[in-house]
């Protein structure tokens, strides 16, 4: 049991998980967070949903990360003008994820610091709130309308300082998001993000979708964690039905999660050769990536793993010969990339580019709540597969990597050690695949259920909770990615350090654009 | 004097025309040896060839001096690249300026290019213009230091002279020189834009020295610009080989001799651009703040060059 207070009233989400939930007043939010922060954890996410059509009024949810895994709260507002107390002064990284609430259903976070709209690019009025159930989607869409006025950017004054506007559209055909420096010459004064420009009203898309369908939505918040997404939505959808996943597909699911892992990380390798100049380490980790991908494609049917998982199984399987395909692949992987690793480690003007360049310091990724990957290099000891294993990584006792200094070389490291372990995973999992079934049938609910998934994917935590009604479609779903939390600490990152470092900080990063912006 | 006249044209028509031949050589190495399958040796004809088909489009700000830039560059280079004795040496329009002149030729079009890219009033057009005279301010010191210790060798800085001591003159080695290749390397590297100094192929507007100087050219302008790039490789590895290679350039008035002069030029050019594309490949670029120190030690090495001479040479 948990040793929190007995007043905190967790119940568990499933018997035996890590998973908690808690009914809160909002009175309460503050001083629960504050609990949570004395004890050492973090807040992973926070959202609100419409609960009118229930008989309710608005609820604002959080997930908060403790030692005993994850405390979802669920807190009803009062009245026309609903608030909660913030929560930005306690754990920092709400602050983006408040402004978002409240661009999309006007619930406001009560003295919140910034009150500036995060999502709403003016592409909707500014009283209107796309998420509640009452907004007219199909009716917005229609008239977009140029944004009038300027975003308020916090200026740096004095002597020499000026900005540099970077952004939305880059000369590469990356995703959109606009970068103000304040700089004295190349040196970087302040940096200050501004996201939402693929705000494509994902979360009012789950609306009505039904449970199927909503799995391939999922999967599409952020194409590089297409598994991730998927698993945390099937987890929820099974959690809220009390669907039973027979074992073969759960550890079908974690294959496909190592192999999105690998080859992410042999992307992101290839692409911080590529951002110091060293061409040569870009075309050999895109090669090896190109093979992974390759192989993929002739096992299951598609290059980037799509469509695999739908909830109570998965929709595809493997046969001995692909298992000892992709176990040979395995192995010549691990050993190329052994040979890439010390190429990297040795190349001087390599090193000399890594080293001491966008530090996040131990104490400051923990107070701002930097997570996953790029939180593993800042000393961050968190992973879900490690510490709240859930099936089956509670029979594969996972390593985690892990790194102090917190530069763009401390997350290079964590993601070679991370493509050895997977591999390493991999290979186990193909080994002691069980036999059985791939699926099993999710029975509908009686009445409205809710469920919440949390996988740790290649980037870091990602959640989705889910709402069903009661005629088994989805209610309100809302999916979120790591990036949220780890976007601004890309702002502290850089600080100290030279304009021309930057697009090699932000890429030891690699954040989504879509998976926040939603 | 028609002779003389005549090979000049010659000699000009062939930088004009090898120098995205040398672009596309270099390319396609770099492609090689990093395991890529390697564009044709002539995509940078294609590359022009399509450039000039296209509309210019140009910014509603532009001043006139933004439009003739490019023409201003390109005759620049021309002009650079007509002074260097590539296959024939000691032509008629030598002597209109030596070495320092030279300089004076690349440092004219350098401004003209920097103008450009603040004209516009982009941040990235300034902050390329920027970054580029940080680079050239203290490459162009080191550049003048290696011509005085080739000058010093043949008691003149006209490149005729400079040919003629070393090529049709007895034999003789001299240590001063090692040093001052070295740093005419060095310089070659930061002053063309090439890796560890600058990354030609790069797609990261923020870590861009030459690229984001020319982002707002299209067309036409584009075109002269590159073509312009690929004169200055072209001049500054021809200008390598007179100084420190330059057997095989034909004496004043040998007609018989040319043939196998251009085969030993395009020989040589066509190893240093392998020698480029391998360095280019096992490199990665410094840090921008660490771009002075490469170039201070180019500079080092060309004292040292000079002072090498002084003590063993005289």
């Amino acid at each position: 049991m948990p040793k929190h207070p007995d007043d905190l009233a967790l119940t568990p989400q499933t018997e035996g998980g890590f998973v908690w939930r808690s009914r809160l007043e909002p009175g309460r939010l503050t001083a629960f967070a504050r609990i949570i922060q004395d004890e050492g954890g973090q807040l992973l996410a926070l959202w609100g949903a419409d609960d009118r059509h229930l008989g309710r009024n608005f609820t604002v949810h959080v997930a908060f990360l403790s030692s005993v895994g994850l405390i979802w709260t669920t807190s009803e507002l009062d009245g026309d003008q609903p608030a909660y107390p913030d929560l930005a002064h306690i754990f920092p990284q709400a602050d983006r994820m408040q402004r978002a609430a409240f661009d999309l259903l006007g619930i406001r976070a009560q003295d919140g610091v910034d009150g500036r709209a995060w999502l709403r690019h003016a592409a909707w009025v500014e009283d209107a709130f796309p998420l509640r159930k009452d907004f007219p989607a199909r009716a917005a869409c229609r008239s977009p309308r140029p944004e009038t006025e300027p975003y308020p950017f916090i200026r740096v004054e004095g002597e020499g300082v000026h900005e540099i506007a970077v952004g939305p559209i880059h000369a590469a055909t990356i995703e959109p998001g606009h970068f103000r420096f304040s700089v004295i010459g190349d040196r970087i004064l302040r940096l200050e993000e501004r996201l939402g420009y693929t705000h494509k009203g994902t979360e009012k898309r789950f609306e009505g979708l039904d449970l199927a369908t909503g799995a391939k939505l999922a999967g599409r918040v952020s194409g590089d964690s297409h598994t991730a997404f998927a698993w945390a939505y099937c987890m929820a959808v099974e959690t809220a039905t009390a669907c039973s996943v027979p074992d073969r597909a759960i550890w079908l699911r974690a294959l496909f999660l190592e192999m999105e892992r690998v080859a992410n990380h042999l992307g992101d390798l290839g692409f911080l050769g590529n951002d110091v100049a060293l061409t040569f380490g870009f075309v050999q980790f895109w090669r090896l990536k190109e093979d992974w991908m390759r192989l993929s494609a002739r096992l299951f049917g598609h290059r980037y793993l799509f469509d695999m998982l739908l909830p109570g199984g998965v929709a595809t399987d493997i046969d001995a010969r692909g298992k000892a395909d992709l176990d040979a692949l395995c192995k010549r992987i691990a050993g190329e990339v052994q040979t890439l690793r010390h190429i990297y480690d040795e190349h001087t003007g390599l090193q000399d580019r890594f080293a001491n360049t966008g530090i996040v310091a131990p104490d400051m990724a923990a107070r701002l709540g930097l997570t996953g990957l790029a939180g593993r290099a800042s000393s961050q000891a968190w992973d879900a597969r490690v510490q709240f294993p859930c099936a089956p990584y509670d029979r594969l006792d996972v390593n985690m990597a892990l790194q102090k200094s917190g530069d763009v070389l401390a997350r290079a490291e964590v993601r070679f050690t991370e493509v050895f372990e997977s591999l390493r995973l991999i290979r186990l999992l193909l080994e002691q695949l069980p036999a059985g079934a791939l699926h099993a049938p999710c029975t509908q609910a009686a009445g409205v259920c809710e469920g919440l998934g949390w996988v740790e994917g290649w980037r870091g935590p990602v959640i989705v909770a889910v709402r069903i009604d009661a005629d088994g479609r989805l209610d309100r779903v809302h999916p979120h990615d790591p990036s949220w939390q780890n976007w601004p600490l890309v702002e502290v990152g850089v600080l100290g350090n030279i304009v021309p470092d930057f697009p090699l900080i932000n890429k030891s990063f690699n954040l989504s654009y879509s998976g926040p912006d939603l | 004097m028609v002779t003389g006249i005549l090979l000049q044209i010659v000699q000009t028509l062939i930088a004009i025309l090898l120098a995205p031949l040398l672009m596309g050589w270099v390319n396609q190495c770099r492609a090689w040896l990093q395991g890529r399958t390697a564009p044709p040796l002539t995509q940078p004809y294609r590359t022009l060839r399509k450039l000039f088909h296209k509309d210019a489009v140009i910014a509603g700000n532009a001043s006139p001096l933004f439009r003739f830039a490019p023409y201003v560059i390109f005759s620049c280079m021309v002009l650079a690249a007509g002074l260097v004795p590539t296959i024939a040496n000691d032509l008629p329009f030598s002597p209109a300026a030596d070495v320092i002149a030279l300089v004076g030729i690349l440092a004219l079009a350098r401004v003209f290019l920097a103008l450009a890219a603040m004209d516009i009033g982009t941040s990235f057009g300034t902050l390329g213009a920027r970054r580029e005279m940080l680079v050239s301010f203290l490459a162009e010191p080191a550049l003048l230091m290696v011509f005085f210790t080739a000058s010093l060798i043949s008691q003149s800085t006209e490149l005729p002279h400079i040919v003629e001591t070393l090529a049709q003159k007895e034999f003789a080695i001299y240590p001063s020189l090692a040093f001052a290749a070295v740093a005419f390397w060095m310089i070659s590297v930061a002053e063309n834009a090439r890796i560890p100094v600058d990354n030609p192929t790069t797609h990261l507007e923020l870590t861009m020295i030459h690229e984001a100087m020319v982002l707002e050219y299209s067309a036409r302008h584009l075109a002269l610009i590159e073509w312009a790039v690929a004169l200055k490789l072209f001049t500054y590895s021809v200008l390598g080989i007179a100084l420190f290679l330059p057997w095989g350039i034909a004496p004043r008035g040998d007609v018989a001799a040319l043939p196998l002069a251009l085969a030993a030029m395009v020989a040589k050019l066509a190893a240093g651009g392998a020698a480029l594309s391998f360095m280019e490949t096992i490199s990665a670029k410094v840090r921008l703040f660490r771009a002075p120190e490469f170039l201070g030690t180019a500079f080092l090495l060309a004292v040292l060059g000079m002072l090498t001479h002084f003590l063993l040479e005289v």
